[in-house]
């Protein structure tokens, strides 16, 4: 399993796109801390900036990555190997070289310029996203064979969360204005793990002042230790689940 | 040729008089460790009405000094009177006192008696010049008195770890009018300044930093003027409560910053003016309820997380020539109805243009987005801050306004930020172009 990791990271590096996007991701988390005057202000560019373009590119990547390397998935296949490891080998290659560009791209700036815990958690949260929407890149490629479907069904779902999620729940609250959503909020927050990653970051800001009562109850409920522990066990699942379906998926289907 | 003789005799005979003159206002009764007196309530005790006592360096272990006659009481080389937490210091229960340059300290919470480091009550024509108050429950606390001077005093409190009810005041004001309560320190307190039942009343340039409360509270008030201040890191900014014909300006309201504060809180204000005040960075810069009448003008509201929540039920209040930027929400609104005026503001936001290049923009500015009024209306929905779809239907609805309250638009938005102190011109040739002010509509 570590042999095909390596081939498919080795296979990554020469594309060249990683490299790409590392040198992206640097030259933005640099030039965002230099402007925004102040680190806090510069992790909430950055947390705009993460929460947007680092899932569109890690499913557009992914995706992409899958249907050129099928030639290879097959030759692989052929080889006495179980497809299972064939599988989490790839996901675990393409997903482990998008975190690394993450890390070296964001990380290292934030450690430069706002070390502490909020910055931590902007790089853990982009970390778990980038595993998250790698997963469901793989989820829909192994659903269609045809290329241009899997990539089309991997930009619907990054559509869904990034933006249409948070239309449907504005709706939903505006709609139920007169209960108390408190809680209900909490639980769709939950079911989006962009959302969720942004929360986790916001609330370890100055910025939580202004989101009064509801930011209160958050933060007694995100503040602890346990709550932290809860809300990236949540994301830990958000990229479980995608992969064990789509794995389950790939073993048993005809390629 | 002179005669040295006449001219100690001329010497003496002046010297003579100034001592003459000295006792015309009274003795001087010196208080230290090794003088006739020493201790400062057996000075107070034994002077006459006009005289003065003196109080030399060093730490004085007293507590209950009365002051039932007309006195100057002058500390020199910083002298410290302990209470040692067994009750007030000094009580002031006559005209014409003065205390000046005093250190006093540790007065313990007293829930029954409001203990205070001095309280004057029923006087008129005191001062309070000068003093340092440490650790006590209550600074300086006046009541049913008048003509007041509070004049470059230190009060500090220690509200760590405290709960607001087991602090006091620093300066506590009831049903005292014509005071002027400036150049004081106030810190550490549960309200910095309070004021209640206070007429014809001024304080300024008064710092009120790190206070549990209020920076600066008043009730029932009418007719005061607040300039110079400096209002920082008070739990809950500034509150001025029912209260008439309030000049505020020139004020700082800087770092009021947390789940419950404002910068302002205005609740039933009628006929005031809240000019030239610096609003940085507080959580809610101004907050209005029921308020009328106001003149908003000239102020800068910078970084603030709301710059103004102007609730429905404010009526006739004009905004004229502030400046907003850097704010998270300009302003915000709880309804649709906006009985308010705002013109000449300059909003960072605004992003309209000027054609005939007059220094006004041409399309009007909707401060209210509406992400704003969602919030207000559905306070769970500040969940999607920063998400990526507000700002989406935020821009939507700034060119296709549906939502957000018809009135409240600032027809002739200014394209540059105001330099208060240098544009004054170009306000006056606002004022001559633009058809009619607020107050006339």
């Amino acid at each position: 399993m570590n042999k095909i990791i390596k081939y498919v990271l080795l296979d990554i590096v020469k594309s060249r796109i990683i490299i790409a996007y590392t040198v992206f991701l640097l030259l933005l988390s640099i030039g965002l801390f230099n402007l925004g005057g102040s680190p806090d202000k510069g992790i909430l560019s950055l947390l705009n900036l993460v929460l947007l373009t680092v899932p569109l590119i890690s499913i557009v990547f992914a995706t992409t990555h899958f249907y050129n390397s099928y030639e290879f998935i097959e030759l692989l296949v052929a080889q006495p190997i179980n497809r299972k490891k064939i599988f989490m080998s790839e996901y675990l290659g393409v997903a482990l070289s998008l975190s690394a560009a993450f890390i070296v791209g964001v990380g290292i700036p934030v450690i430069i310029f706002s070390s502490g815990l909020t910055g931590f958690y902007l790089v853990l949260t982009g970390v778990f996203i980038t595993f998250i929407f790698v997963a469901m890149a793989f989820l829909a490629s192994v659903i269609t064979r045809d290329k241009a479907k899997g990539i089309g069904i991997a930009l619907l779902l990054w559509f869904y969360f990034a933006l249409i999620y948070d239309g449907i729940v504005l709706f939903i609250l505006y709609a139920f204005g007169d209960y108390p959503l408190e809680y209900a909020t909490l639980a769709m927050t939950a079911l989006n793990p962009i959302d969720l990653g942004r929360i986790i970051v916001l609330l370890n800001l100055d910025v939580s002042a202004l989101m009064g009562y509801t930011g209160a109850l958050y933060k007694s409920i995100f503040g602890s230790v346990w709550g932290i522990a809860a809300a990236f066990g949540l994301l830990l699942l958000w990229a479980l689940i995608p992969v064990m379906s789509s794995r389950r998926i790939f073993s048993r289907r005809d390629l | 040729m002179k005669n040295p003789n006449k001219q100690i005799f001329l010497l003496a005979h002046i010297l003579a008089l100034m001592l003459w003159g000295q006792t015309a206002f009274g003795n001087t009764l010196k208080v230290c460790k090794t003088c006739t007196y020493s201790s400062v309530k057996q000075a107070v005790q034994k002077a006459r009405p006009g005289d003065t006592v003196l109080i030399d360096g060093g730490t004085y272990q007293e507590s209950g000094i009365e002051i039932n006659k007309p006195l100057r009481l002058i500390g020199q080389n910083n002298p410290v009177i302990d209470s040692n937490y067994k009750g007030q210091i000094l009580t002031i229960t006559v005209d014409n006192v003065m205390v000046q340059g005093l250190t006093l300290k540790n007065i313990a919470t007293s829930y029954i008696r409001d203990d205070a480091a001095i309280r004057v009550f029923r006087a008129s024509n005191v001062r309070i010049l000068n003093n340092t108050i440490l650790n006590t429950y209550y600074g300086i606390y006046l009541q049913n008195s008048e003509k007041i001077t509070i004049k470059d005093n230190v009060v500090k409190g220690e509200n760590a770890g405290k709960t607001e009810s087991a602090l006091g005041n620093a300066i506590h004001l009831y049903y005292t009018d014509e005071v002027e309560i400036s150049g004081n320190n106030v810190q550490g307190h549960r309200d910095g300044i309070y004021l209640e039942v206070v007429k014809n009343s001024k304080v300024h340039r008064n710092s009120s930093i790190n206070n549990q409360r209020y920076g600066l509270h008043f009730m029932f008030s009418n007719g005061n003027t607040y300039t110079y201040n400096i209002f920082r890191h008070n739990g809950a900014g500034v509150a001025v409560m029912y209260t008439d014909d309030v000049r505020m300006e020139y004020n700082t309201f800087e770092d009021n910053w947390g789940a419950a504060a404002y910068g302002l809180l205005l609740k039933d204000i009628r006929d005031s003016v809240i000019r030239n005040n610096i609003f940085r960075r507080n959580t809610t810069a101004i907050y209005m309820e029921s308020s009328s009448r106001l003149d908003i003008k000239n102020n800068d509201f910078e970084r603030n997380g709301w710059a103004i929540k102007l609730m429905t039920t404010c009526v006739d209040d004009t905004f004229r020539l502030n400046n907003f930027t850097g704010n998270s929400f300009d302003v915000s609104t709880n309804g649709p109805s906006q009985l308010n005026h705002f013109e000449n503001n300059y909003w960072e936001k605004y992003t309209g243009y000027d054609l005939d290049k007059n220094g006004v923009g041409d399309v009007p500015y909707r401060p209210v987005s509406l992400y704003a009024m969602l919030v207000e209306r559905v306070p769970p929905s500040v969940m999607l801050m920063r998400s990526f779809m507000v700002d989406l239907l935020d821009n939507m609805e700034k060119v296709l306004p549906s939502i957000i309250p018809e009135n409240l638009v600032d027809e002739k938005p200014l394209m540059k930020r105001i330099k208060h102190d240098n544009d004054k011109e170009f306000a006056q040739v606002l004022r001559q172009t633009t058809s009619a002010p607020g107050r006339e509509r």
